[in-house]
This record gives C-alpha cells, sequence and structure tokens, in this order.
C-alpha cells in the first residue's frame, strides 16, 4: 500500500468522521446532556438529506445547508412535543416521529427513494471550482465539514455555560433540581431536542451533498454509529469540561471511521459497518457493567467452591 | 402569609389503593412564624409540603401565599418563592454539575442566555464561605463528589439563595449522622433568623419540635389534629405531647414507628 493510498483513505475517514460527528454532537447534547435517547435520530438525517438535496436541485446550493437544519429543528420539536406535552413515552415518541418521517422523506424527495445529485451544483462542487486554481485542491469537502464542525462545537461550548445551556444539563441530571429553581424542565428538552436534531440534519444534508445523492436508507442505523462514536469519545474525555468532551465526540467519530476504514481495507465487506457499530455500543455498555459486576462474581465462585 | 383553606387530597381514587391523604386541612401560617410538624408516618406531613409546593394539584380547597391564590399555579412557578428540602440530601442539586453551575441556576439571574459573571462567582463565594464547610475553595468540583452533609448544606444555601417566602423542610437532616445534622440544623436557624423566613419544618425529633420555632402542628390520619404556641407550648413536654396525641386521635402513640428522638 502506497503513502498516498495511506494519505488519501486517512482523508476519507477525517472527512466522513467530521461529517458523522454532527450527529455524534447532537447525541452528546440530547443523550449525554439531556438523558434522552432520541430514536428519531436516523429519520431526521435522512430528513435533511432529503432537503439538502432539494433544495440545491432547484437552485439553491448555499441555501439548503440553513433548510436542512430547520427541517431537523421541526422534527425535533415534534419529538419533544410529543413526550413533553401529549403523553407519549420519550422512547416511543422517537419511533413514532421516526416511522413518519419516512413518508414525509419519500414525499419531499417527489415520491421517489433515491435523488441524484450528479449534475446539480452542491456546497462541495461550488467550493471545489473555487478552490481548483489554489493549493488546497480537492480539500473541498474536509473544509466544510470542518467548518461545519467547528461551528457547532464553538456553539455548544458556549451554549451549555449559559443559563439555559445549564438548564438543559440539569435536566439531564436531575429534573426535581430544575423545577426548584423555577425552570420548566418540558422547556428546556423541548429546546433541547430541538437544537440537537438542528445538528443531525446538517449532517445528513453535508453527507447527501458530498456523495451526490440521497437516498431513503442513507440514515439507516445512524443512531447506533453514532452513539458508538459518542461512547469511544468519552472513553477518553468522559469527565472533562464540556469543550473537550464535544471535540472528544469528534475525535470519537473519527476513531470510529478511521478503524471501519482499516477493516475495509482487509476486505471486511462493507455492510459489516452496522454490526460493527452495534458490537461497539455493547461493548461500550458490558465493559463497565462488567467492571462492577466481576469481583462480586468471583466471590460468588469462591463461596460457591469453599461453601460446600 | 401561607393560608390553606379546606384543602383535600385524595390519590388513587374509586380503587383498592384509595387513600385519602388530607382531610380539610386548614392552617393560617403567619409571616414569621416557625412551624414544626410531627405525626406519625403517613400522617400526611409530607403531602401537606407537596400540596403546598404544587406537587400535585389538590382536589378541593385553596392555598393563598402571600396574599396570592397559587392553587392552581404549576409547581416550577411556585418554586420562585417556594423553597423545598427533602430528606435524601441528593434531590436538591445536580451531581454531574459543578458547585458554581448549580448556585448559578439556583440564583436564575440575568437572560437565558447570560453566563456566570465574575461578580456572580463572588457572590457564589461569599454565600459558600458562610457554610463553614470549605465550599468557596471547591466551586468547580461537581457536587456528586460532595458528602451528603456538605450536599445538603448546599442544597440549603441554593433554596435560600432568593429568600423564600416559606421554606418547607421535610426532615432534612434524617440522613445525616448527629454530628453534621446538627450543623446543617444550626445552620438552617441562622439562615432562617438572618432572613427572616416562614419556615415549617416536618421533624420525628420531639425533642427538637418543641425547642425549635414558635409553633407545633400534629398530624394524624390526614388531618392536623393539635395546633399549640405561645405559653401554651413553652410549657409542653414530650410526655404532655403523647398524651395529647391519645387524646385527639383516640389511640396511643405508637412510639416505635414515629421514631422518637427522646433523649431521657
Amino acid at each position: 500500500m502506497s503513502f498516498a493510498t495511506i494519505l488519501g483513505l486517512g482523508q476519507t475517514a477525517l472527512e466522513l468522521g467530521l461529517i458523522n460527528s454532527l450527529v455524534v454532537l447532537s447525541l452528546f447534547l440530547s443523550y449525554s446532556m439531556l438523558n434522552v435517547c432520541d430514536l428519531s435520530t436516523d429519520g431526521c438525517f435522512t430528513l435533511g438529506a432529503a432537503v439538502g438535496a432539494m433544495v440545491a436541485i432547484a437552485g439553491y446550493p448555499y441555501l439548503s445547508l440553513p433548510a436542512a437544519v430547520c427541517a431537523g429543528m421541526c422534527s425535533g420539536f415534534v419529538t419533544a412535543v410529543l413526550q413533553t406535552r401529549m403523553g407519549v413515552d420519550s422512547l416511543l415518541a422517537g419511533i413514532v416521529v421516526n416511522t413518519g418521517l419516512y413518508s414525509v422523506n419519500i414525499a419531499i424527495m417527489g415520491g421517489k427513494s433515491l435523488v441524484n445529485l450528479n449534475k446539480v451544483p452542491t456546497v462541495f462542487s461550488m467550493l471545489k471550482d473555487v478552490l481548483k486554481p489554489t493549493a488546497l485542491k480537492g480539500l473541498e469537502t474536509l473544509i466544510v465539514a470542518l467548518l461545519a464542525v467547528a461551528i457547532v462545537v464553538v456553539f455548544l461550548s458556549w451554549f451549555l455555560r449559559t443559563r439555559l445551556g445549564l438548564s438543559i444539563r440539569a435536566t439531564g441530571n436531575n429534573p426535581d433540581m430544575v423545577r426548584s429553581s423555577s425552570i420548566n424542565p418540558i422547556m428546556t428538552t423541548t429546546v433541547g431536542l430541538t437544537i440537537s436534531n438542528g445538528f443531525t440534519a446538517l449532517s445528513g444534508c453535508l453527507l447527501a451533498q458530498s456523495q451526490k445523492s440521497a437516498d431513503i436508507n442513507i440514515g439507516s442505523g445512524m443512531l447506533t454509529v453514532a452513539l458508538a462514536s459518542l461512547l469511544i469519545g468519552g472513553v477518553f474525555f468522559g469527565r472533562r469540561r464540556i469543550p473537550v468532551r464535544a471535540i472528544g465526540a469528534v475525535i470519537g467519530a473519527f476513531l470510529f471511521r478511521l478503524v471501519y476504514t482499516i477493516a475495509l481495507r482487509f476486505n471486511m465487506p462493507s455492510f459489516m459497518l452496522k454490526a460493527t457499530s452495534s458490537v461497539i455500543v455493547i461493548l461500550a455498555m458490558f465493559i463497565p457493567y462488567l467492571k462492577r459486576q466481576y469481583p462480586n462474581f468471583c466471590r460468588r465462585l469462591e463461596a460457591r467452591k469453599g461453601g460446600r | 402569609m401561607l393560608i390553606l383553606e379546606q384543602v383535600n387530597k385524595t390519590f388513587s381514587p374509586g380503587t383498592l389503593d384509595e387513600k385519602h391523604a388530607l382531610k380539610d386541612v386548614s392552617l393560617h401560617v403567619k409571616p414569621g412564624d416557625f412551624i414544626s410538624i410531627i405525626g406519625a408516618n403517613g400522617a400526611g406531613k409530607s403531602t401537606l409540603f407537596n400540596a403546598v409546593c404544587g406537587v400535585f394539584y389538590t382536589d378541593t380547597g385553596r392555598i393563598i401565599l402571600g396574599g396570592k391564590d397559587i392553587t392552581m399555579t404549576p409547581d416550577f412557578k411556585r418554586a420562585k418563592v417556594i423553597g423545598h428540602l427533602f430528606q435524601d440530601p441528593m434531590r436538591g442539586s445536580a451531581p454531574d454539575m459543578s458547585i458554581e453551575e448549580n448556585l448559578a441556576l439556583a440564583a436564575g439571574k440575568g437572560g437565558w442566555l447570560s453566563r456566570v459573571s465574575r461578580a456572580d462567582r463572588a457572590q457564589f463565594r461569599d454565600r459558600l464561605a458562610l457554610l463553614g464547610m470549605g465550599l468557596e475553595d471547591r466551586m468547580d468540583h461537581r457536587v456528586g463528589l460532595l458528602s451528603g452533609g456538605q450536599r445538603q448544606a448546599l442544597t440549603l444555601l441554593m433554596a435560600t439563595y432568593n429568600v423564600p417566602k416559606v421554606l418547607l423542610l421535610d426532615e432534612h437532616t434524617a440522613a445525616l449522622d448527629p454530628g453534621t445534622a446538627e450543623k446543617v440544623l444550626n445552620l438552617t436557624k441562622s439562615i432562617v433568623e438572618e432572613n427572616h423566613i416562614t419556615c415549617m419544618m416536618i421533624t420525628h425529633n420531639m425533642q427538637s419540635a418543641l425547642e425549635l420555632g414558635n409553633r407545633t402542628i400534629m398530624m394524624d390520619q390526614g388531618r392536623i389534629i393539635y395546633d399549640v404556641q405561645g405559653e401554651e407550648r413553652s410549657k409542653l413536654t414530650i410526655h404532655d405531647l403523647t398524651e395529647k396525641f391519645r387524646q385527639a386521635s383516640g389511640r396511643a402513640l405508637d412510639n416505635d414507628r414515629m421514631l422518637l428522638g427522646v433523649d431521657e
């Protein structure tokens, strides 16, 4: 394997890692901070891809990004209202929205399950033309993704230290305390989920435009993949300050992609991506559990040996 | 200050578990009152506090605080003027956030997008120093790292940071060791006296029920069965209290269930 190939692989992993890390940051807000497992993530990712693709096809490549973010925020708002104001269980609210989004996404893509962006100007193709004569040639995906991630990380680092951000963190930590601080946890949950879904949709929009197509299954399994990345990042930066943890989430996404890319080189079939992410999530949950249980397990074994 | 008029609450009505937890409870708390509340387990003491805080809406009756009818006001809005401490020291603060961040939420100053300013930090530090636990030098530590006593003291500070109209203490020292409990109780007394906070305290310790405050209420089976203050209260002994209980409720006070902390 030549050096250029390795570099190329590294760049692809970095690009895809960065784009995916937006979903990881979304989960960082909803799952780590708000303690809500948002199962509408897959559908919301596809929603972002669909909206982004259609707006780009309509001839507004730059507008496609804010449009996707807005669509995602609407979806997050619905998920939040279902679980805070309409008595739907939190997990169920996500599942219901996810299912509903399938139809919504196909409707947005004009009744088709695949939209091609080959001959359509996207943020990436526009930037590609700009960068062609410069030294940054061929790095347009990386630059856009990096910029998006940087904005989101800076935003989160600032936001989670404001009073509203603190309330959102406390809601996931101790809702009773939020109420006794005269803050309505319904409001904080709604704001948190709305924002986090905006990031998810942005990620979907960027992925669709970078791979020049949006299909209805683009987001399937995204929640597990992102959760795996989040947990990998948490291993290294779990108890640090908020900005460090946010960057940790991004690094986790990159590491996950890197391992996956390397595995592909060693002839792992590409359809194994989702199984890999499932296994990582399971391990990330199981290992701490095992650490707690193992001493007791040993003692029980000893008691059984000696006791008889 | 705080007025309850004919308040009733029944849990799980129409089922086998039906419990009439508050029966025609009327109470008039005057500004500056420090009321100790005693009664056996299940007498309705905590339910009374929860009704005042808005954990649930009462079935009938009115609750008026500071001249405003709050009967149907949601709990988080009432929290602005009501402080509530529980037996469990973990309930009042967010463990994964720092002391400073917890205080920032309790202080609730500034707009939604404002951050903790240097002035805020200095004020937090001064207030923490009053607790005498050295917490002012650990403002960036996670609250989860504090001991139960430190956490309860912090919760007390948070609940009284913006002086509430009424402070409800639900056995807030019962889970602490005797030394720490005394320390937290003394802190409570000094904060309440300094800010002239109207206060209600549930206790299972008859001794402190009579020593603390200016008024004592006894509850049984969802009713207030005895309400004493002034001269009559100052002459009261623990023995008299148990006797009163027998007279009012028609049965002997079950000492074990009341967990009396009687020093004899």
